[in-house]
């Protein structure tokens, strides 16, 4: 799960790292008194959306005085911001984080996150902070500082030398920074957080060390037992079919295409959409309907797949392990009865009660075609949709 | 003619009295697997498909022999689980949940690795040796005994490999799921070492997915020592770049991770890419015959 900048921001501050001051607007009217209350006059009016790349989308923008924070606020609050990462359909704001703008000297980065290779947290600093970290860890590997602690470590001193010698910082800022590292450390292992990014870290004009953004993912599968970091999930930053299909246990990624797909597992689900490509067709989305799914949970995912507009024709392929063929076969034949919209059916079932699920499919007068291997399921279903886009 | 499990093997099942615990138990003694106990707690002295079922592994491993466990229970408890089959001395736990939060399970591999203890999963379908012994929730039927074996990150794209195996006349030794969890037990890398050991097994099959390094690091071994021939297969050739947050995974795996950085690290390694899932039993039937 992920969360928004001014939430990562205070927790960074229970944390103990310095963030610049500043506070969450809903509205225009809210914006202006925050911005009167820093005192400052300038103040900057940041988008809060789950996405990188805000600044280029125009959702992040510097105010002179706190009227005009009113009116950037306004401009921004209810926008829809297209970022690199948002897709095609942006995401609409809802609120805006007015903070102190900060005098920077320079930007350094630092994260720890969970490296699923070395089963470890890595703890990794640069002194090229910014925008172009990534090109910086292609181009100047030199300049990028990594580290690994076990669950449950601390980092020894010689650990923090070498993570901090490289951003240049002088004794005191050494002090706060190994302050940062060992608390950001602290917050992924108490909060089950699988990522802890701060970018930048600005160290200001006058040499303090301040978090200007900060990026944080946590342990989906552990939010039952972090109860203060769940309350803080913002449902509106989810495609409504990928929420709809969430809260009934569904894995569904909404694609461009026009077949819909139903997969049990992800990676068949996966290999699925890959075999409609080369077919010579377009997925309409990703849909693993995992392994304990029972027969609501395919009718609602039946009924997902159909809400989305562009799909005319559904690929069912579902290779029974956990799931059983039969209780797939009864969703499916319960969902299409209720639903008025028809489109072709290609289902292609083999594995747990294949032969039950055969059978009710049979006898339930729904009108569909049996595929009898996954490639000629991806062929038939291309005939389909390829015809039909030429008509 | 196998690897970890064979017809012998003494299994005890973890979680037996739950639904999905009693249904592939049955499923699994049907296909012959020799489960010798099962585990639930408060249920000790009852018994279960014939079978004693135990409070805790402790017990069932002193009084049955079990010497190694699948384990039935939910994530919450799974972990726990997992850590006390370890403790009361099995060889090799297999863990089926998914969703065990990430951090429990650096904790358990931790536990296991001080005790010795192999562990496959979680979030995976389990291992199978062919017409011997299953130990997970893969459909039986489809396999048949051959000189193929298999490890894979996917459960289901694992059966779909195995069927068009078996449908086009080519048996498996011992398949593997090793499951699709960031943080797992054996790797590809620990199962091609005892595939290169087991003298049954002619040739291997690595079905792998986008994400992570696994995929790289099994070819990087098998040019350095693997002599047997491999066939592999990568999920997720046409995905969509996913929605990534911030820049540390990428600035740690670089552009490993990416289907073509998989490919082309497995056919560097010599091994045979097949592209078209539909298209795998056939073109591992062509180049073994």
């Amino acid at each position: 799960m992920n969360i928004h900048e001014y939430q990562a921001k205070q927790l960074l501050k229970e944390y103990g790292i310095a963030v610049p001051e500043g506070s969450v607007a809903s509205t225009p009217n809210d914006a202006r008194k925050i911005a009167t209350k820093l005192g400052t006059g300038k103040c900057v009016i940041k988008a809060q959306v789950h996405s990188g790349g805000r600044g280029k989308a125009g959702g992040i923008k510097v105010a002179a005085t706190a009227t005009k924070a009113a009116e950037i606020a306004k401009q921004i609050i209810g926008m829809t911001l297209i970022t690199n990462q948002t897709g095609p359909a942006g995401k609409i704001v809802r609120k805006v984080l007015v903070e102190k703008t900060t005098d920077i000297a320079r930007e350094l980065y630092i994260a720890v996150v969970l490296d699923r290779t070395a089963q470890k947290f890595a703890i990794i600093t640069s002194p090229m902070g910014g925008m172009d970290i990534e090109a910086v860890a292609a181009s100047n590997p030199e300049l990028i500082f990594t580290t690994h602690v076990a669950l449950g470590q601390e980092l020894w001193p010689f650990q923090i030398q070498k993570l901090l010698t490289g951003c240049k910082l002088d004794a005191e800022q050494i002090k706060v920074g190994t302050g940062i590292l060992q608390n950001l450390l602290r917050l992924a292992q108490e909060k089950e957080a699988t990522l802890v990014e701060i970018n930048p870290l600005a160290v200001t004009r006058k040499g303090a060390l301040r978090a200007l953004d900060a990026k944080i993912n946590f342990d989906d599968s552990a939010l039952y037992r972090q109860p203060a970091i769940a309350v803080l999930e913002d449902p509106e930053q989810t495609d409504e079919l990928e929420l709809e299909a969430q809260k009934n246990g569904l894995n569904y990624v909404r694609l461009n295409g026009n077949v819909g797909t139903m997969v049990n597992g992800a990676g068949l689900a996966m290999a699925t959409m890959d075999v409609i490509k080369m077919a010579g067709a377009e997925p309409a989305n990703f849909l693993d309907v995992g392994g304990g799914a029972d027969e609501e949970q395919i009718a609602k995912g039946f009924e997902i797949i159909l809400s989305d507009k562009n799909v005319n024709a559904i690929l069912f392929n579902v290779f029974g392990g956990i799931l059983r063929c039969d209780i797939l076969a009864a969703g499916v034949v319960a969902a299409a009865k209720k639903i008025k919209r028809k489109v072709p059916m290609i289902i292609r079932l083999e594995g747990t009660n294949v032969e039950e699920g055969r059978t009710i499919l049979a006898k339930s007068g729904l009108n569909f075609e049996m595929a009898g291997s996954m490639k000629e399921a991806a062929e038939m279903v291309a005939k389909i949709t390829v015809v039909a886009k030429n008509c | 003619m196998s690897i970890l499990v064979d017809k012998n093997t003494r299994v005890v099942v973890q979680g037996i009295t739950g639904r999905e615990g009693m249904f592939h138990t049955e499923k699994m003694i049907e296909y012959g697997t020799n489960v010798v106990a099962g585990v639930t707690p408060g249920k000790g002295g009852q018994s279960a498909l014939t079978l004693p079922v135990f409070n805790n592994t402790f017990d069932a491993v002193k009084q049955t022999g079990a010497e190694v466990s699948i384990i039935f229970v939910p994530a919450r408890f799974a972990a726990d689980a997992a850590c006390e089959a370890s403790e009361a001395g099995v060889r090799l736990v297999v863990v089926v949940a998914e969703h065990i939060p990430v951090m429990d399970m650096l904790r358990v591999k931790a536990f296991l690795r001080d005790r010795g203890t192999f562990m496959i999963g979680p979030n995976c379908p389990g291992i199978i040796t062919a017409e011997e012994c299953k130990m997970g929730i893969m459909p039986g039927y489809i396999h048949k005994k051959g000189p193929v074996g298999i490890i894979s990150r996917s459960g289901t794209l694992t059966y779909e490999a195995v069927h068009q195996l078996t449908s086009v006349g080519i048996g498996q030794s011992t398949c593997i799921g090793i499951g699709g969890d960031p943080i797992g037990g054996m790797n590809f890398v620990d199962l091609l070492k005892l595939f290169a050991e087991d003298d049954k097994t002619g040739a291997v099959c690595l079905i792998g997915e986008i994400g992570g390094d696994a995929e790289e690091q099994a070819a990087q071994y098998i040019k350095a020592h693997f002599k047997k021939p491999v066939f592999g297969f990568i999920a997720g050739l046409t995905a969509p770049p996913g929605k990534r947050m911030g820049h540390a995974g990428a600035i740690i795996s670089g552009s490993k991770g990416r289907a073509s950085s998989k490919i082309d690290a497995m056919e560097l390694a010599g091994i045979t890419v097949i592209r078209n899932l539909g298209d795998f039993g056939a073109i591992v039937a062509k180049t073994l015959h």
